[in-house]
């Protein structure tokens, strides 16, 4: 059993324009590693210095994986992973 | 390349603007998937809920792309406003610009050219912004 995970029109050059490829993982960060192998270039768009990147949303079936302990938080065979570039922007930088 | 929108879709956007002023405003405008067309307007709450900056809250923008999946729908018109600067992609905007087939829709209510709006449309594309025309269409059609 694999974990499914969406991606977002503008990450979809890395996945050879598939909206929805497979990885496997126990942690978050192991199936975005996972993901590194097939289609390399994708962790950097995703990951920075350690951490999800700001203004990338990350959603493990329907929960913000934000509150749920970022890269760390634990995956399971089954489970749904929805990646999504915030739409966000306005008149200067924000610091977030 | 041309953004095409009703005049209804138009006075809405610009009305959102200006009541939720002093704060930025957003939305999108859905239209069938690979149609480009604009036909159904979805204002969005500005979770930064700032002048300056705008962001669809997590929790609405996974509802919005899960509504996209099962109506068969895509996102047409990314739009948000500007209350004191030009309506200009700024580099948050450029930065953040995560879908390369919308047309992104900036509306400025500065006091500077009040009572005159300023309701323009771009592409971002890679970083690269291109101003496009914005060819506005009688009620009802």
């Amino acid at each position: 059993m694999t974990i499914e995970v969406r991606i977002p029109t503008i990450l979809r050059p890395y996945t050879k324009d598939q909206k929805i490829v497979s990885a496997q993982g126990v942690t978050l960060f192991e199936v975005i590693d996972d993901l590194e192998k097939n289609y390399r270039g994708l962790a950097d768009r995703l990951i920075e210095n350690g951490e999800l990147r700001k203004f990338i949303n990350v959603y493990i079936n329907d929960e913000d994986v934000r509150f749920s302990g970022g890269l760390a938080t634990p995956t399971k065979a089954g489970d749904s992973i929805t990646i999504l570039p915030a739409v966000a922007g306005g008149q200067i930088m924000a610091s977030r | 390349m041309a953004l095409s929108i009703s005049k209804e879709f138009v006075d809405a956007i610009i009305a959102q603007a200006y009541a939720e002023l002093p704060n930025e405003c957003c939305g999108v405008i859905l239209g069938p998937a690979g149609s480009g067309k604009a036909e159904k307007l979805k204002p969005m709450v500005n979770a930064a809920a700032s002048p300056v900056f705008y962001e669809f809250a997590p929790v609405d923008l996974l509802s919005l792309y899960r509504g996209l999946d099962h109506e068969d729908e895509e996102i047409v018109v990314v739009y948000h406003s500007h209350p004191t600067s030009e309506a200009h992609p700024s580099s948050s905007d450029i930065e953040y610009a995560g879908e390369p087939a919308a047309h992104y829709v900036l509306v400025s209510t500065r006091e500077e050219i009040a009572p005159n709006v300023e309701f323009r449309s771009f592409r971002i594309i890679d970083g690269a912004v291109t101003e496009e025309e914005v060819l506005i269409s009688p009620q009802g059609e």
